[in-house]
């Protein structure tokens, strides 16, 4: 039995018939062929497909599509706003943070929600706020060297824009 | 693997989830961090799942005559996050904060942790800790059972068949009351192989609570009988460290043996009443 | 070097990147097909069990369900090879025993795969999967390779007897070595298990195959880290398909650390199976499946003498190694414990004498082959644990008796190479330099007063060394057939330069992580004098790349790097004549520099760009010369390369539960020169966490039963980042002197040098404390090292 689903991503509004046992993950792979979000494991350990939904980070091989009806959800596909890098894809690339890649969008993605809530994180906190994402490559040294590039960047520009308002 | 085909239901009231999973094969779905892994290796095959997220009354967290209640589909996140908990019940703030990963805390809800029981989860030591009462409701109508009831064995509660769990209720702790949660953590899974909670009243009463040890959370009363009611020193936390586990069948597994887990026991209960004293 | 323009040395942001933190990364997995079908493996749940019947009437009856193939149906076609021979001491060629692509007889290992399920859906193979029935009957198993070789053990397989592959030694007679152990004033002995490692990339092995019957044409994507080994392996050895209507692609891949380095039983097999169905087939393993059957990795067990004189000079070594294979031979599994471990135990040291004896063993257990290091971690292992526990037996101190002992220092080129006992020739190597400047980094002396100052507080300090080399750059094709390699281990480097002077270099190494698209970028852009951005570096796909050895063995930028260089020397060349025709001077009074080509001495020039079209429009053009201006070089190295490179861990371990805590880790490390430093951080960062991981955190067990009972990230536990602190890396540049680059590979290092350090440091702490510990068992988890505090 499917059940219709209608839901946002990236800022396109779209609907599906789906079964109840697929996993969001799945929908956003295999029907939208928003490949970026990644699958690696089976036990909701190791962050590979985390999104951002509702605003909130989210791993979505844990959750089904249909409870993602009316959901807002932003991929990695969709964090770059036209054309422009966010500052969290720059200081992955400006700091080495990635080196297979397949990590890599479940780790901007958590960074994306740790920002939010802690715009200025320690050392310390942005190693706690990755214990759901797992990385093989980096040895995590450069992924926080990228999350504390990005949050220099963004409250910079944060303080710019706040300077042009006043 | 992909999870056994299920039909899938959005609840929009507590009556309705009830009605819901009273046919054959239904099972509430919150946050569904606990379950949807279980469905993912074939471990649980419902035919519904009654998704009761939507329910708002079951997300509150109110302090309302003398208790302090929590809605069972409150996530850990929200929990730990909560000014009220924050203040009042300091310990599960912490505790809530150290269970699985952040987006774990996003989703998995204390009603979820509480009806799957997993032995070492950490909300049954922080409920019975508190002396709490777990609201539940089922087709005879609300009852409440009291923690120290809750929990009956491995992942095994006294919840009856077509209830579900709608609130957890705290008596809100006097002022002066402290608290502490210790936890050891198991390295991979991130669950506890030993969670301590402990509350103090300023009568000296204190409460004992242990998750991760045994086949089921527990409250350690002889440990209790050391320190609550009496002063709060080296020689009463070594005796009462030393009178815990008496009795308890302590697990043993992968990371810890049953002498290391009864020892970590002690140790662990040791930094929770150094932290309330 | 000479001619560089800018490009070498410099930490060039990685071109690649791009795609990945976009979302636009290209794995197997993100590939659907025309007509794309799926497939889903019934795998035994038991370690070893006689397969009596399998039943799949009800499965092929049901929705989606296009094929089910049993071991029955694949019996006729070849096993999985091995790529590597070993031979017993008496000369006898090692038991090698039939891979199945499906098993038909017997299970020998939990993830021995029974039938694969084909189907139009995953979830419609999944559930077909779920209904084939299959009878088994339970035999006793043995998982462990000390115990496999005993008498009485239960037998893997029937054709080899005590469970024995081989046996194998290496090194000076063992008489000498005796005697010289017998002589020695103090004998430091370990007896300890390296144990088997699961890889864990965090991409699971994918493949997709599919057969275009009008073609007669297979094309295979897999995430491998060696597309052209798999193809040839594929196509001669296991299906007899031709070898030239293959197609073979490695997209993205998501890491690899060895173990994607092998043909798997999955890629014969859904090649054969697109053959007879004509469509496109596709298989994700899920994590759990991965667990057991992904190749691991180390497993040895193991037993060390190391004599020392009364100076704390080293005076023999004497190795036995039982080395667990698991149930069958994988692509390299034999080379791994032999010459990639054997060869290694001279490590930094002058040690006289030294005799290895290695036997591999089949168990019920998932095959083990390469984990990055591959047999020079535990090489390194077993000489940094038994120098540190001499050291303090005798009362030394660790950093000292290695200065005492280390190899002095050889550039390799004035001063010759460095004639091993394990028959190596070092390359160039200043090993007390490392040490000296690690010792530096850390503030040792500082360190040691504060050790003592912990050893009443709640936590103790300790320290441990580790200063380790490896053999890379695999590898001299002769060397490495006369070891017994069945392949030869060169590299191709095609550089194209195109009519309008962009730069399309096609290079048979494999990049899942290292950068190649960046680094060697900048090396062709730096020959050249030319820009980066006109430079594209492709790989990964059979029908693009002429031939290709892949990625492993730190070999990619020694190797492949080098036979890039060879054809782009060709390209200067003929571009020198080109040029010299044009500018109407001889060749011989053309130089190359900054993208120029100038006659010496004049201001008449001509740039790269205008050569490269004159190639392609070749109006005004010497008379003897082919147009066009690309070339193909094989390069095959005259020896390995011999990183090396010291590696300290400070530990506070919690007295009241064991715990350990790393507060440091320091790495000077010596990967010869450097092309882009920040590629070589990065390489060091995520080995030492690798290796970090199997100190502390990481290691695979199997019960009694032969079940893998942590075969999860619930219960394997995998570094994370709040597990580990920054590494503070540090550099030493002793050139490679036999390769045009100078560089010797930097992927293994981090791996190679951080388990021992680590393990030593823990130590080190218990010892502060004069708790009478040798030993603590890997991973060393709270619980052990509490325990070893108890004494």
């Amino acid at each position: 039995m499917s059940m219709n689903i209608s839901l946002t991503v990236n800022g396109v509004r779209y609907s599906h018939n789906v079964e109840p046992r697929l996993l969001l993950v799945y929908y956003l792979r295999d029907v939208l062929r928003l490949t970026g979000t990644h699958v690696g494991c089976d036990t909701s350990s190791c962050g590979a497909c985390n999104i951002i939904l509702n605003g909130k980070a989210t791993k979505s091989c844990t959750l089904l599509a249909v409870q993602a009806d009316n959901a807002v959800i932003t991929t990695i596909e969709g964090l770059a706003k036209d054309g422009e890098l966010h500052p969290l894809q720059e200081g992955f690339k400006q700091c080495h943070g990635l080196q297979c890649g397949f990590c890599t969008p479940g780790m901007i993605m958590t960074s994306v929600d740790l920002l939010q809530w802690n715009p200025d994180p320690t050392e310390m906190e942005i190693r706690e706020a990755l214990e759901g994402n797992f990385c093989r490559c980096t040895g995590y040294h450069n992924i926080v060297r990228a999350i504390q590039y990005g949050a220099e960047k963004m409250s910079a520009i944060k303080s710019t824009q706040k300077e042009a308002i006043v | 693997m992909i999870p056994v085909a299920f039909e899938f239901q959005k609840a929009k009231t507590v009556d309705e989830a009830i009605a819901a999973i009273s046919g054959s094969g239904g099972k509430i779905l919150a946050g569904g961090h606990s379950l949807i892994p279980a469905l993912k290796l074939r471990l649980s095959h419902p035919e519904k799942l009654v998704d009761i997220t939507g329910i708002a009354h079951l997300k509150g967290i109110v302090e309302k005559d003398g208790e302090i209640i929590i809605g069972a589909a409150c996530t850990h996140a929200k929990i730990s996050g909560h000014k009220l908990i924050q203040e009042k019940l300091t310990y599960m703030a912490k505790g809530a904060s150290l269970i699985g990963d952040p987006q774990v805390r996003n989703y998995g809800t204390i009603g979820g942790s509480l009806a799957h029981a997993d032995p070492a989860a950490d909300w049954p030591a922080m409920v019975l800790a508190a002396d709490a009462e777990i609201e539940v409701q089922g087709p005879q109508g609300k009852r409440k059972i009291k923690a120290k009831d809750f929990f009956t064995g491995f992942f095994s509660i006294a919840l009856h068949d077509h209830e579900l769990i709608t609130a957890i209720h705290i008596p809100v702790p006097p002022a002066g009351t402290k608290s502490s949660y210790q936890k050891f953590i198991q390295p991979a899974s991130r669950f506890a192989i030993v969670g301590c909670a402990v509350m103090r009243f300023p009568d000296g009463k204190t409460n004992i609570a242990f998750t991760g040890v045994s086949d089921h959370a527990f409250r350690d009363h002889p440990a209790e009988q050391f320190v609550s009611g009496k002063e709060l020193n080296e020689s009463s936390i070594n005796a009462s460290a030393e009178a815990a586990m008496v009795g308890v069948r302590i697990s043993s597994d992968h990371y810890a043996s049953e002498v290391y887990r009864n020892h970590l026991a002690k140790v662990y209960l040791k930094k929770a009443l150094r932290e309330v004293s | 070097m000479s001619n560089t323009n800018g490009f070498i040395g410099k930490s060039v942001k990685r071109v690649e990147d791009k795609r990945f933190i976009t979302g636009h990364g290209h794995y197997t997995d993100d590939i659907i097909l025309p007509r794309q079908t799926f497939a889903i493996f019934v795998r035994s749940h038991y370690a070893h069990a006689k397969i009596l019947d399998i039943d799949t009437a009800a499965a092929r009856t049901m929705p989606g369900v296009i094929a089910i193939y049993t071991g029955a149906d694949v019996a006729h076609i070849n096993g999985v090879p091995c790529g590597w021979q070993v031979n017993f001491k008496n000369g006898d060629i090692m038991k090698e025993p039939k891979h199945p692509l499906l098993v038909a007889d017997k299970a020998r290992h939990v993830g021995d795969g029974v039938a694969i399920v084909i189907a139009e859906s995953k979830e419609e193979a999944t559930e077909a999967a779920q209904a084939v029935h299959v009878e088994y009957e339970e035999l006793p198993c043995v998982v462990d390779a000390y115990k496999a070789v005993q008498p009485g053990a239960p037998q893997v397989h029937d054709d080899a007897p005590a469970n024995t592959s081989f046996d194998w030694a290496l090194g000076n007679p063992i008489e000498e070595v005796n005697a010289a152990l017998s002589a020695s004033a103090h004998v430091t002995t370990l007896e300890f298990v390296n144990q088997r490692m699961v890889p864990n990339a965090i991409e699971p092995r994918s493949y997709n195959s599919s057969y275009d019957p009008s073609t007669e044409k297979y094309t295979l994507y897999t995430s491998s880290q060696n597309p052209h080994l798999i193809r040839l392996l594929m196509c001669a050895f296991v299906l007899g398909i031709p070898e030239h209507k293959v197609r073979v692609v490695s997209p993205d891949v998501g890491g690899g650390f060895g173990s994607k380095i092998f043909h798997y039983a999955e890629e014969a097999l859904l090649t054969w199976c697109s053959g007879k169905i004509g469509r496109p087939i596709k298989w994700t393993a899920e994590r759990s499946e991965s667990f057991v059957t992904d190749a691991h990795g180390r497993d040895h067990v193991t037993k060390a003498e190391m004599g020392f004189d009364k100076n704390g000079m080293i005076t023999a070594l004497r190795v036995k190694t039982f080395a667990n294979l698991g149930a069958y031979l994988s692509t390299l599994g034999p080379c791994i414990p032999t010459w990639l471990h054997g060869t290694l135990l001279q490590g930094l040291y002058t040690t006289p004498k030294i005799n290895v004896d290695v036997t591999g063993v089949f168990t019920n257990t998932t095959a083990v082959d390469a984990y990055r290091g591959a047999g020079r971690p535990e090489a390194t292992y077993i000489l940094e644990r038994l120098v540190s526990l001499g050291a303090h037996e005798m009362n030394m101190d660790p950093a000292e008796i290695r200065f005492k002992n280390f190899i002095p220092p050889f550039n390799g080129v004035s001063e010759p190479g460095y004639v091993t006992q394990v028959a190596l020739q070092y390359d160039s190597g200043n090993y007390e330099g490392v040490l000296k400047k690690g010792l530096e980094k850390l503030g040792y002396a500082e360190l040691l007063k504060k050790q003592q100052e912990a050893v009443n507080s709640d936590k103790l300090i300790g320290i441990g060394f580790s200063t380790y080399i490896e053999a890379c750059g695999v590898a001299p094709s002769a060397v490495a057939g006369a070891l017994g390699a069945r392949a030869g281990l060169y590299e191709v480097g095609h550089v194209r330069v195109q009519p309008t002077g962009k730069v399309s270099v096609y290079t048979g190494a494999h990049s899942h992580g290292q950068g190649h698209e960046t680094t060697f970028a900048q090396v062709v852009a730096d020959r050249l004098g030319i820009s980066m951005d006109d430079v594209i570096i492709e790989h990964g796909d059979t029908e693009s790349v002429a031939f290709g050895m892949g990625t492993y063995g730190s070999r990619s930028l020694a190797v492949g790097g080098s036979a890039i260089v060879k054809s782009i020397d060709k390209i200067i060349e003929k571009g020198k004549k080109i040029a010299a025709h044009k500018l109407e001077a001889s060749a011989d009074d053309i130089e190359f520099a900054s993208g120029k080509f100038t006659v010496k001495g004049t201001d008449k020039s001509l740039g790269f760009g205008d050569v490269a079209l004159t190639a392609y429009v070749p109006h005004i053009y010497p008379q003897d010369l082919e147009p066009g201006l690309d070339f193909s070089s094989f390069y095959d190295p005259t020896n390995f390369t011999y990183p090396f490179g010291c590696h300290i861990a400070v530990v506070e371990v919690d007295k009241d539960t064991g715990k350990v805590t790393l507060k440091r880790f320091v790495s000077i490390d010596d990967v010869g020169n450097i092309i882009n430093p920040m590629i070589v951080d990065g390489q060091i960062h995520g080995g030492v966490v690798q290796g970090i991981g199997q100190a502390l955190f990481e290691g695979a067990e199997y019960d009694e039963h032969g079940q893998l009972t942590n075969a999860s990230y619930m219960n394997y536990c995998m570094p994370r980042a709040d597990d580990v602190p920054m590494i503070e890396t540090g550099t030493q540049i002793t050139p490679c002197p036999h390769n045009p680059l100078g560089v010797k590979g930097a992927g293994e290092a981090g791996t190679i040098g951080s388990t021992p350090a680590v393990v030593n440091a823990v130590l080190d702490a218990l010892w502060s404390a004069g708790h009478n510990v040798k030993d603590i068992r890997m991973p060393m988890t709270s619980e052990r090292v509490w325990t070893a505090m108890q004494l």
